[in-house]
């Protein structure tokens, strides 16, 4: 179980992710909506310790920081260097080797399998560069698949991902969450969410609701987060929230 | 064989043309591995940019103590890291660039070390700084050389992973392995290694050359990071061999001459090298089925 504790994440003072409240139970399957520059990136950076909180917390309970496997948008790796689909999904199992230990031929195996499981067959010696976006976005679920982490957390795994793509996505997480792992995605589609995720976490960077997706995804909220134009304000005052 | 032995004489008749290809061989190994992750990092004129920021320390060293090789290294080590250092503090604590933090530490760099070998020194002093001379390379800069390129092999072995994944993933290194710079600064330092045991034989400036030229050019012949280290290597070994022997027969400075060698390989890889060189380009095979 994750909690978030008054939790204020940002940058140069300023709030991204401003006195959220919540958890994310165990088994939970969450998507996270908002529009762009609502703080949706930022809290999974948050969560998974790439960003220190300006205050409050977040707690794991239950879970080592381990046990998080983290995926961040396709965007912020350098797909021109040079490794093979076979290295990257490899890297998965980091929390097993370390920095130095060695890809056995097990590990590598495991890999190989990950990679027939994402509908990668044969492609392990290509290059990342040579694949296309959504072939990708597969190679990485491989590489949380060989994680074996009990939490997992997407950022925008759908981006540019063809419809079939991402049924077969979709699939691969319905079936981590039947396994008892905790998935936590950011996802833009709508009806992607209310088919296919139980729960959904609105940000715009104030939690505007959390909880059932069929309870949080109604028109009164919908109509809350377009109206949050969060204009940046050079001159904010000091948040005396929660100060006390 | 007349031919045959004209490429191999000059080493079995003079020590110092011995001496010379054995530094080359250590330099080649050690740099060009050190050149090719600078390319992939997109830092190719960070060595440029070094080989310039060890310059005060190399001429502390030699003001103090003379040509001496320990005390010109030590000297050329210490302000290399020290550049390194505080363009990575200043990076990270500041809002600035790394390239554009390295370019104004070195170019402070660069002016103290000019001023300080005119404050003391000579012109040939300044040249031999920058320029080198590979024939006159004695026992002390073979083990520092030799020294350097086995402590290069070793570290690269260790933390090739993390580096990789650093240039890759760097979110996704930080996630699984914590924050911090480390293995970059351990890189950093294995590059101002490399530039200071080449300094005194190819001198700052054309050390750099052996580095970068032969990791660019790799990068023309495979796509897997181990060929192209391997490939960085060799191609810096071939032309520190072809450089020697060209400096020897045309009676030409050795540094500029094993540089231009490894230049030339670059050119002519820009034209056939089978990953992306000019002729694969205009070649249009005929396309497959799948």
């Amino acid at each position: 179980m994750i909690i978030l504790d008054d939790l204020t994440l940002g940058y140069d003072r300023h709030p991204a992710v401003h006195h959220a409240s919540g958890r994310f139970e165990q088994a939970s399957m969450t998507a996270v909506v908002g529009p762009n520059g609502a703080g949706k990136s930022t809290l999974l950076k948050g969560i998974v310790g790439l960003i220190k909180p300006q205050s409050g917390r977040v707690k794991l309970s239950g879970i080592d920081k381990r046990d998080i496997a983290y995926s961040p948008q396709v965007a912020e790796m350098d797909l021109t260097f040079p490794l093979s689909v076979l290295d990257a999904v490899c890297l998965g199992h980091w929390r097993r080797t370390g920095a130095f230990g060695a890809i056995t031929p097990r590990l590598r195996q495991e890999a190989l399998y990950a990679l027939g499981g994402v509908g990668l067959d044969g492609f392990d010696d290509r290059s990342l560069e040579s694949l296309s976006v959504g072939q990708r976005q597969r190679a990485l679920f491989a590489r949380v698949i060989v994680a074996d982490a009990s939490v997992i957390i997407l950022d925008e795994p759908f981006a540019a991902v063809d419809a079939g793509t991402t049924l077969d996505l979709l699939e691969l997480m319905r079936v981590w969450r039947m396994q008892g792992r905790t998935v936590i995605a950011v996802v833009h589609d709508l009806d992607l969410v209310r088919n296919h995720f139980p729960h959904c976490l609105l940000l715009a960077r104030e939690i505007v609701a959390w909880g059932p997706t069929e309870q949080v995804l109604i028109a009164d909220n919908l109509e809350t987060l377009r109206n949050r134009t969060e204009a940046w304000d050079e001159h904010a005052p000091v948040c005396e929230r929660g100060a006390a | 064989m007349l031919v045959a032995s004209q490429l191999i004489d000059p080493f079995v008749d003079y020590a110092f043309m011995r001496r010379a290809l054995v530094a080359c061989a250590a330099l080649a190994l050690g740099a060009g591995p050190v050149g090719v992750f600078l390319v992939l990092r997109r830092m190719s004129l960070m060595g440029d940019a070094m080989s310039h920021a060890i310059l005060p320390g190399v001429a502390l060293g030699f003001l103090l103590a003379g040509l001496s090789v320990p005390a010109m290294s030590v000297g050329g080590l210490g302000a290399g890291i020290l550049v390194a250092v505080l363009s990575g503090l200043a990076t990270r604590y500041t809002r600035g660039a790394e390239d554009a933090n390295f370019a104004a530490f070195f170019s402070i760099s660069l002016a103290l070390g000019v001023l300080l070998i005119s404050v003391k020194g000579n012109a040939v002093d300044l040249t031999h700084v920058l320029f080198g001379s590979i024939l006159a390379v004695d026992d002390s800069s073979l083990i520092l050389v030799a020294s350097v390129a086995t402590v290069s092999l070793f570290a690269f072995a260790l933390i090739l992973r993390p580096l990789a994944v650093e240039c890759f993933d760097p979110i996704f290194l930080s996630v699984v392995d914590g924050a911090g710079g480390r293995w970059h600064l351990i890189f950093l330092v294995l590059v101002v290694l490399n530039l200071v045991s080449g300094f005194q034989a190819l001198g700052t400036l054309m050390a750099v050359g052996l580095m970068m030229l032969p990791a660019i050019t790799a990068r023309l012949w495979t796509q897997g990071l181990g060929r192209m280290m391997v490939i960085a290597a060799a191609i810096a070994l071939m032309s520190g061999y072809c450089g020697l022997l060209i400096s020897f027969y045309a009676n030409l400075p050795s540094g500029p001459s094993i540089v231009l060698a490894a230049g030339t390989v670059h050119l002519l890889s820009l034209i056939v090298g089978t990953e992306g060189g000019v002729i694969r380009r205009f070649l249009h095979p005929r396309h497959l089925r799948g």
